[in-house]
């Protein structure tokens, strides 16, 4: 039979709820039946469980009152929330977003949380890029105090001081 | 994998296989759960413009699969000979696979992370297949810019692969230490150890065939060739293990034992009808009297072939029609009997 719901799915849950006396029955199918609420109450503990356990472990209360809990990444959408229920993680800028949240995560799965391995020789090259483009802005910057340019100088050491907290990643 | 002569291959007698994986991720796309169609398709035709265009490509003859396009039962056949994940023969999405032409190198497409390498080799073999996947993520990362930060390293969708997203496993052939009862122990030590314990087909699966597969459950803070170290080192102390066993059993009863692995060889060699399961056990037995030198007219390549090919997709493939179960017990028994008539006989 048809799932009194939706009518588009075959029904494969019958829930039935008896509250004072008056009995409630119901033909769903599992999609409606989760988003009602009512699935197996013995659900088996999903990746996304134990990973939120961790967090909670570790963290304590403080986590609880973030201010910012309601953060989303910019790139994929993915909420902290999608990632506590479903485990997984939504792309690669997610972890420069919930970075700090996802640390003690991956602290407690592997006991370390600084890379040794292999590093692509993409990325290496582009640390070694930055390095010489922030020393020959400092260059350029003595120059410029020397040659009394306060205003370039100020624009020089702006530059400097972006490139220098980049985040490790770019 | 069975271009490699098993008589070649170190530590045959009790490592089946080594395998290893690395997880890779496009930096620019969210990862496959969260892509759409448009995205799934731009990845793999991004990963297989990639692969082709590289020298490996022509010297290993790599062909593309489209795995949307598959039918389940050809995925399964892939699934039963290693090549791909469970996982990924059952997405409804946009994936693939990119295969050798040995089948020792899968790469496989969208499944839980964009780029899945794997190296499978014979026997104990882990530096090699090392070797061979980092031969192959540098050529790809020249073209590729890969999802990495320099604490959390490489980025996957799972965390529990991030940083070098490599995962290195032996399957370990464990027939005494089953029969004496101490893989028990064995499996302890293992998860006090960080090792993960796993059936013949990775996660989720049972330990049928006394078949064991051990990995490294840590991915982050250590190097690539630490993780080959450390299981290599664990798989020595069980590989040790184990054949300290098989020579004490059965120096304490030479009959019991050889009679053991003859009823299952006279039995696997004539019998009209086989569960996929009993041909597990069986061949788990003739396995350790070849191993032995007990069994001397049948080769350990025959036996490694069998086990894969006696699996339910796989038959179904080479009969050509779809089978009922017991059907494919009959047919998989015929199957054995003519392999095991058909092989030369080796010498000594």
């Amino acid at each position: 039979m048809l799932c009194q719901l939706c009518q588009k799915r075959v029904a494969t849950v019958h829930f039935t709820q008896i509250v004072n006396n008056n009995k409630v029955e119901m033909y769903l199918c599992e999609k409606c039946a989760n988003e009602k609420g009512h699935t197996n109450f013995i659900s088996p503990l999903s990746l996304g469980d134990f990973l939120s356990g961790f967090l909670s472990k570790d963290i304590g209360d403080s986590y609880i009152a973030a201010p910012n809990v309601h953060t989303v990444c910019d790139v994929c959408g993915m909420s902290f929330n999608d990632f506590q229920s479903t485990g997984k993680i939504g792309c690669s800028n997610c972890y420069k977003v919930f970075g700090d949240r996802l640390k003690p995560i991956i602290k407690r799965l592997h006991g370390n949380v600084e890379h040794t391995g292999k590093v692509p020789s993409g990325f290496s090259r582009r640390i070694m890029e930055t390095t010489k483009e922030i020393e020959k802005l400092k260059e350029d910057l003595n120059r410029a105090i020397q040659a009394e340019e306060y205003e370039k100088a100020a624009l020089l050491r702006d530059k400097i001081k972006e490139l220098e907290n980049r985040p490790s990643g770019q | 994998m069975f271009g490699e002569n098993a008589k070649n291959v170190p530590e045959s007698d009790v490592v089946f296989s080594s395998r290893v994986r690395l997880a890779r991720n496009f930096n620019k796309y969210p990862f496959p759960f969260r892509m759409n169609e448009k995205q799934c398709i731009e990845v793999i035709e991004k990963v297989k413009d990639t692969v082709f265009s590289t020298s490996y490509a022509a010297a290993e003859s790599f062909r593309f699969y489209d795995i949307s396009r598959m039918e389940p039962i050809e995925r399964q056949v892939m699934v039963e000979k290693h090549l791909i994940s469970p996982d990924l023969a059952a997405k409804q999405t946009i994936s693939g696979v990119i295969i050798s032409k040995d089948e020792d190198i899968s790469i496989m497409i969208n499944e839980e992370d964009h780029l899945r390498i794997q190296c499978l080799h014979r026997g104990m073999q882990l530096n090699r297949a090392w070797e061979n996947c980092k031969r192959l993520d540098t050529m790809l990362e020249e073209k590729i810019d890969f999802a990495y930060d320099s604490s959390f390293g490489y980025l996957t969708c799972c965390p529990t692969n991030v940083g070098t997203g490599m995962r290195a496993s032996v399957m370990l052939h464990l027939p005494a230490l089953v029969m004496t009862g101490y893989i028990k122990e064995i499996l302890d030590a293992c998860s006090k150890l960080n090792v993960a314990v796993r059936g013949i087909y990775g996660e989720k699966s049972d330990a049928s065939g006394n078949m064991f597969q051990i990995s490294n459950q840590i991915t982050l803070g250590l190097t690539e060739e630490e993780i080959i170290s450390n299981i290599t080192n664990i798989s020595s102390q069980i590989i040790q293990q184990e054949r300290t066993l098989r020579a004490e059993l059965y120096r304490q009863n030479s009959y019991r034992f050889e009679d053991r692995v003859f009823r299952s060889y006279g039995l696997i060699s004539n019998a009209r009808i086989l569960s996929s399961e009993e041909t597990m056990k069986l061949l788990s037995d003739v396995r350790l009297g070849v191993d032995m030198g007990i069994i001397k007219d049948i080769d350990i390549d025959t036996l490694d072939e069998l086990m894969d090919i006696t699996q339910p997709a796989n038959l179904q493939k080479i009969t050509g029609r779809s089978l009922s179960a017991s059907e494919r017990d009959i047919k998989r028994a015929e199957l054995i009997r003519d392999r095991l008539r058909q092989r030369p006989k080796t010498k000594g």
